[in-house]
C-alpha cells in the first residue's frame, strides 16, 4: 500500500474506491472436514460492477458465493458485504440466485414471489408482476413452478432474487439450461442493473455470454482466485 | 395482508397460509397420517378385541400412540417440502425472523394432527365402543394441550433432523423419548375421564405446563438450528 506518500489527489481517488468496495474477503478459508473448498482466499470488489466468476467444478465458486450470503460459515477469515462483517446484517441488501430453483413447485410463479415479498417486506402490490415481466415471463401465468421448463425454472429464479430490489446481486449458475436467446436477454438485463449502480456476480460455465458484459473475469482455481482480467484472454492461454 | 402486525407474527401467518395452500394441493401430509392412523385402529381393534370396560382402560393409551406415530409421518412432510429445490436457503437469506418459520410450521402441524383427531376420534369410539364416565368435555383440553406437546417439539426435532441422512429415523428416535412425560399425561388424563375413576386435572396442568417450557426453549434454539450449515 502506498498510502503514506500519496498525493492529495491520490488519497481521494483511493477513499473513493474504498467507499465502492462492494465485497471483500481477507484470508477466507472453508474446510468441509479434510476438503478445503476455499484457501485463504482475499480480494476486494468495487461496484457498480459485473463479475463473472469462472473455474472448473470444486474450484470454490459456489461456495464463495455462499459465505457471501452468509448460508456457509468461513472456517477461517472475514467477510465484509455491503460494508457488514455478518453477511446476515446485510441481507435485505443482496439477493441470492442459487443452482436449484429456490422455489416452490406446488406454486404458481406470482403464488411463490408474492411469499418471498412478504420476507422481503416488499410493499409495492405491483412488483412481482413487474420483475416477471423483467425476465421475459407472463405474470399471469398460473401453471406451478414445478411444471415449467428448466430455462422457465432459472429466469423465475432469477425474479425472485430480484424481488425487494437488491444492490448486491448473487447469481450461481443463472445461464444453465435457459436457452441462448433467453440467455442473451438475462445477460443485456444484468448489464443493465450493473449500468443502474449495482454490483453482479455471476458464477458460471458459460463465460461467453459475459463477453462485452461483465467488467471482470474472476477465474478460480483449487479454492483460490489466480486471475482477475478485464477480459478472458487470460483463458484462451491458460 | 400482514401489515398491522408485527414482523414475526406476520411472516408467520403468511408462511401458515402457504404451508396450508401447499398441502391443500399436494395432500402429502394428510393422507399419508389418516391412512396410517386408520390402519392402527383397524388391526388394533381386531387384534384385541375388547369388551367396554376393558376398552375404557386402554383407549387412551391406545389412541394417543395411535395419534403420536401418525403425527410423525406428517412432521416429516414439512420440512421435507422446505428442502426440494432447498427452499429453505431462500428463507435463510432473507431477513425473516427464525421463529416466524418455526411458528407457522408448528400452528400448521398442529392444525393437521387436529384435523386428523377429529376425523379419526369417531372412528375410535366405534370401533372400541367407547363411553366417558368422566367429564367428556376435558377430552378437548386434553387434545389441544397434547397435540401441540406432540407438535411443538416434533417440528423442532425434525428440524434438527433436517441435515442427516436417515432422518425419518432420527426424528422418532429424538422426539419419542421427550415426549414421554407429555405422553403419560394425555394417556392417564384420558383414561381418568373414559373411566370416571379420577380427577384428570393433575394430568392436564402437567401438559399445560409442559407445552409452556418447551415451546419457549424451542423458540429459544430454533434459530440455531436454523443458521447451521
Amino acid at each position: 500500500m502506498t498510502h503514506h506518500n500519496a498525493s492529495p489527489a491520490q488519497s481521494k481517488a483511493d477513499s473513493d474506491d474504498s467507499a465502492n468496495i462492494a465485497v471483500t474477503v481477507t484470508n477466507l478459508t472453508k474446510q468441509f472436514g479434510r476438503f478445503a473448498a476455499l484457501r485463504k482466499v482475499t480480494a476486494s470488489f468495487e461496484g457498480p460492477k459485473l463479475y463473472a466468476i469462472l473455474g472448473d467444478n470444486g474450484a470454490g465458486k459456489t461456495t464463495l458465493l455462499r459465505v457471501l450470503a452468509g448460508l456457509v460459515r468461513p472456517t477461517a477469515g472475514e467477510v465484509s458485504v455491503l460494508g457488514e462483517k455478518n453477511p446476515r446484517a446485510a441481507c435485505h441488501r443482496f439477493g441470492y440466485m442459487a443452482h436449484p430453483s429456490l422455489l416452490y413447485d406446488e406454486l404458481s410463479g406470482l403464488e411463490n414471489l408474492r411469499y418471498f415479498a412478504h420476507l422481503y417486506e416488499v410493499k409495492d402490490p405491483r412488483r412481482c408482476e413487474q420483475v416477471i415481466a423483467a425476465v421475459g415471463l407472463d405474470p399471469k401465468l398460473e401453471r406451478a413452478v414445478g411444471q415449467y421448463s428448466q430455462g422457465m425454472r432459472q429466469r423465475m429464479s432469477l425474479a425472485r432474487a430480484l424481488l425487494h430490489d437488491p444492490e448486491l446481486l448473487l447469481l450461481d449458475e443463472p445461464f444453465s439450461n435457459v436457452d441462448i436467446r433467453s440467455a442473451r436477454e438475462m445477460v443485456k438485463l444484468l448489464a443493465a442493473m450493473r449500468d443502474g449502480g449495482k454490483t453482479v456476480f455471476v458464477v458460471t460455465h458459460q463465460a461467453s455470454l459475459l463477453d462485452g458484459a461483465a467488467d471482470e473475469f474472476v477465474w478460480m482455481q483449487n479454492g483460490q482466485i489466480v486471475n482477475r482480467t478485464p477480459d478472458r484472454s487470460f483463458m484462451e492461454t491458460a | 395482508m400482514s401489515g398491522d402486525l408485527n414482523p414475526t407474527s406476520g411472516v408467520a401467518l403468511v408462511t401458515l397460509a402457504k404451508d396450508i395452500r401447499l398441502e391443500w394441493r399436494s395432500k402429502d401430509a394428510i393422507n399419508s397420517m389418516l391412512f396410517f392412523a386408520l390402519l392402527v385402529v383397524v388391526v388394533f381393534s381386531f387384534s384385541f378385541d375388547p369388551n367396554a370396560e376393558e376398552s375404557r382402560l386402554i383407549a387412551g393409551g391406545l389412541i394417543w400412540v395411535a395419534f403420536l406415530f401418525a403425527a410423525v409421518v406428517a412432521l416429516n412432510q414439512t420440512w421435507a417440502r422446505e428442502l426440494r429445490n432447498h427452499v429453505l436457503d431462500a428463507y435463510r437469506v432473507s431477513p425473516a425472523p427464525a421463529n416466524s418459520l418455526f411458528l407457522a410450521k408448528a400452528i400448521g402441524n398442529f392444525i393437521f394432527v387436529a384435523l386428523l383427531e377429529t376425523l379419526m376420534t369417531p372412528l375410535f369410539i366405534v370401533f372400541y365402543k367407547l363411553r366417558a364416565l368422566g367429564p367428556s368435555w376435558q377430552l378437548i383440553p386434553i387434545a389441544a394441550f397434547g397435540t401441540w406437546a406432540l407438535v411443538v417439539n416434533g417440528t423442532f426435532f425434525a428440524a434438527m433432523s433436517l441435515r442427516t441422512r436417515s432422518r425419518e429415523i432420527m426424528l422418532p428416535l429424538l422426539l419419542f423419548p421427550i415426549s414421554i412425560p407429555a405422553l403419560l399425561s394425555m394417556v392417564e388424563a384420558t383414561t381418568a375421564i373414559l373411566t370416571g375413576d379420577s380427577n384428570p386435572r393433575f394430568w392436564i396442568v402437567l401438559l399445560a405446563t409442559y407445552d409452556v417450557v418447551f415451546t419457549t426453549a424451542c423458540l429459544a434454539l430454533f434459530p440455531r438450528v436454523l443458521e447451521a450449515e
